[in-house]
């Protein structure tokens, strides 16, 4: 079958030039003059253009970004900060640090920009403490963009004030919840806060505050340079735009690939060259962990947020890992459970005795000893953590496995007298590399 | 001992924030550089700066996974053993390195040269499986790569990230997490070959994004 949906680089763009992420590299091709263009426009004509490009954010629940920032209460007499959640940690998910070390001046440029629209005269870029290579490019850009006079007192000569800081975090998934990460920016312990109030209401230092991800902010020179009209050429009626989405698993050449929203998975496949040579699909996961898993007849879904969602999964983060045959199930659900038990941040009893219980159940399962009276059990704490738990963090740990019992109940049957590295050798699903660079 | 220049950098840090507590993350992350650990002095001195009581900067430096009350190694090995790497081989390279260290997670050589670390998702799927040596990145490791990282940094050699810079210390990185500027930030590529897979797709099928001022037909 043909490609219908070609490949559309936008963000990616110049990220193969040796300089791309430098000032001189991002200003070569137009960088910084959305800047001005926002600038003349005004903040609500900023905003509103935001909001008929139709852009959701790209952090994985596709909130309107327009809409959000509208939430921000005007003329409060309180100060207002917009804060970058770079915390990209979500398992599966890997297109915010790749953007972060190439084009980090997009970045910056969307700050300055989604900052004067909101009113922001502070910003902060919270980043992930386990990529230090990507804090020194952000701040060398932060750097050069003050240096500029792109950023501090009287950007541009505006009038228009604005200060951003670089903050590293040290290592807590539960930081890109974004409560959490507002606790964390403070200082604090990164534990989820009760919502209401939202952020754009009470936020950072108790005051209005929008979040918003790397990617979604990124996309904003390009929206106001090209306008909403031009962007909506792009995707669908309720997923406009282009998205980086980030191909791994099983794949000849995984990799970032910018296409519209609304590329097929086969599609998005058959640019990563398909699955390796002599397999097949088993299962995919749209983006992230935090989604449930989609099967080989879910191929031809186009990748937006409605369609996916109209399958029983979510595009999230809209980095598509990609399993095939010799894959345990299992195996992969168990660890994924590992994971959320290990990140769950202790604050509510169903995620922390839940993701504890389901690791201990599913484990049984792994080493082959796993009970029919087991599977019931784990499939009755994910109905109570789903709904139940104080943050997201919790429904996402009951994702995996429901999802994984539908397509695949035979594995866990078979996990209950062989082990999944008997059932699914591991040296069959590895692959080991080429060579590095 | 927490030196008067450290002293001063830790208050320098917390100027950088509206609210000086904001500045308690990458405070803990320069006592790690200087100290190869987060020690007691150093929770004094980040408590006192701050006007916070010893056990709310404990409770906070207790909370992330990154920070240690034990000394570090010299160079920190990662490992992300997750599914997306695990299954792609990263559980043989986590047993590879484990067997050549000696050691386990969260535990460090004798001769403090090592300390290892089973990861989480480290942002790097694609580069799957994935290594970090003092959090840089070593993309698309097999077992034996890793070995041979950890015998060269062993001996003493220089080490390359694949993408990022020359491998530095443990606590050099702690201190770019911290803030200061090391001067590396044009190390490494600006992307790697994996970053630029379906740029170099497009380009070879002729693919582009329609340029700025074109309009939906009918617009
Ligand atoms: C456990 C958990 C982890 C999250 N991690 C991230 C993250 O690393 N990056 C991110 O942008 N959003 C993350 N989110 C979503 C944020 O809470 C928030 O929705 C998002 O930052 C909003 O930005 P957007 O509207 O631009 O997507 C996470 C949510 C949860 C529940
Ligand atoms: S759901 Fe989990 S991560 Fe979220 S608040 Fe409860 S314990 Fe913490
Ligand atoms: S699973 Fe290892 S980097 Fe994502």
């Amino acid at each position: 079958m043909g490609i219908t949906t070609g490949l559309t680089p936008v963000l990616s763009a110049h990220w193969d030039e040796p300089d791309s992420y430098t000032l001189a590299g991002y200003r070569r091709h137009g960088g910084y003059s959305a800047v001005a263009k926002a600038f003349a426009a005004g903040p609500d004509a900023v905003i509103s253009t935001v909001k008929d490009s139709g852009l959701r954010g790209r952090g994985g629940a596709g909130f309107p970004t327009g809409l959000k920032w509208s939430f921000v209460p005007q003329n409060d007499g309180k100060p207002h900060y917009l804060v970058i959640n770079a915390d990209e940690s979500e398992p599966g998910a890997c297109k915010d640090i790749p953007l972060m070390m190439a084009n980090p001046h997009s970045l910056v440029e969307g700050v300055i920009i989604t900052a004067f629209a909101i009113r922001a005269k502070h910003a902060f870029i919270y980043i992930r403490g386990e990529v230090p290579h990507v804090v020194r490019r952000v701040n060398a850009a932060v750097r050069e963009a003050y240096a500029a006079g792109l950023l501090g007192k009287d950007v541009s000569g505006s009038g228009f004030d604005l200060d951003l800081v670089v903050h590293a975090g040290a290592g807590a998934y539960i930081c890109g919840e974004e409560t959490a990460l507002l606790d964390s920016l403070e200082g604090r312990r990164g534990q989820p806060r009760l919502k209401p109030p939202f952020p754009a209401v009470a936020g950072l230092y108790a005051s209005p505050t929008v979040v918003n991800n790397v990617e979604t902010i990124a996309n904003i020179p390009a929206i106001v340079n090209g306008g909403a009209d031009w962007f909506r050429q792009f995707g669908t009626e309720k997923s406009p735009g282009f998205k980086l989405f980030a191909v791994s698993g099983h794949v000849n050449r995984p990799g970032i690939y910018e296409a519209p929203l609304g590329i097929t998975m086969r599609e998005l496949l058959e640019h990563a060259g398909g699955v390796r040579d002599g397999h097949r699909v088993k299962f995919w996961l749209p983006g992230g962990s935090s989604v449930p898993m989609l099967i080989e007849e879910h191929l031809d879904l186009p990748l937006t947020y409605e369609d996916i969602a109209g399958a029983g999964s979510m595009l999230g983060t809209g980095t598509p890992m990609v399993f095939d045959e010799t894959t345990s199930v299992v195996r992969a659900v168990t660890g994924w459970l590992r994971f959320y038990k290990h990140e769950s941040c202790g604050k509510c009893t169903p995620c922390r005795e839940g993701t504890y219980w389901m690791t201990h159940m599913l484990g049984k399962f792994e080493a082959g000893r796993g009970t029919a009276s087991d599977l019931e059990t784990i499939g009755s704490v994910c109905s109570q953590i789903a709904g139940r738990s104080f943050c997201a963090l919790g429904d996402a740990a009951a994702t995996p496995f429901p999802a994984a019992v539908k397509y695949f109940r035979e594995e866990f049957e078979q996990g209950m007298t062989t082990p999944a590295n008997v059932a699914f050798a591991p040296a069959a699903a590895t692959m080991l590399p080429v060579v590095t660079r | 001992m927490i030196e008067a220049t450290t002293r001063a950098e830790l208050e320098q840090i917390a100027g950088r924030y509206p609210v000086a507590r904001s500045g308690l993350l990458p405070m803990l992350h320069l006592l790690q550089s200087v100290q190869g650990h987060v020690s007691t002095e150093g929770i004094e001195a980040c408590a006192d700066i701050l006007g916070l009581s010893t056990a709310e900067v404990t409770a906070v430096a207790t909370f992330y996974t990154m920070y240690h009350d034990e000394p570090q190694g010299e160079h920190h090995i990662g490992v992300c053993i997750n599914p997306g790497c695990a299954i792609l081989g990263g559980d043989d390279v986590y047993a590879a390195v484990c067997s050549r260290l000696g050691i386990g997670h969260d535990q460090v050589t004798a001769d403090g040269k090592f300390s290892l670390e089973r990861i989480e998702c480290q942002a790097a799927c694609t580069h799957a499986p994935v290594m970090t040596v003092n959090w840089e990145f070593m993309d698309r490791v097999s077992p034996e790569a890793a070995v041979e990282v950890i015998d060269r940094l062993a001996a003493g050699e220089q080490v390359e990230s694949t993408r990022g810079p020359k491998i530095g210390t443990w606590r050099d990185a702690e201190r770019v997490l911290a803030g200061f500027d090391d001067g590396k930030s044009g190390d490494g590529p600006a992307a790697d070959e994996l970053m630029l897979a379906g740029l170099k797709r497009a380009k070879e099928l002729g693919m582009k994004a329609p340029a700025v001022g074109t309009q939906k037909a009918g617009e």
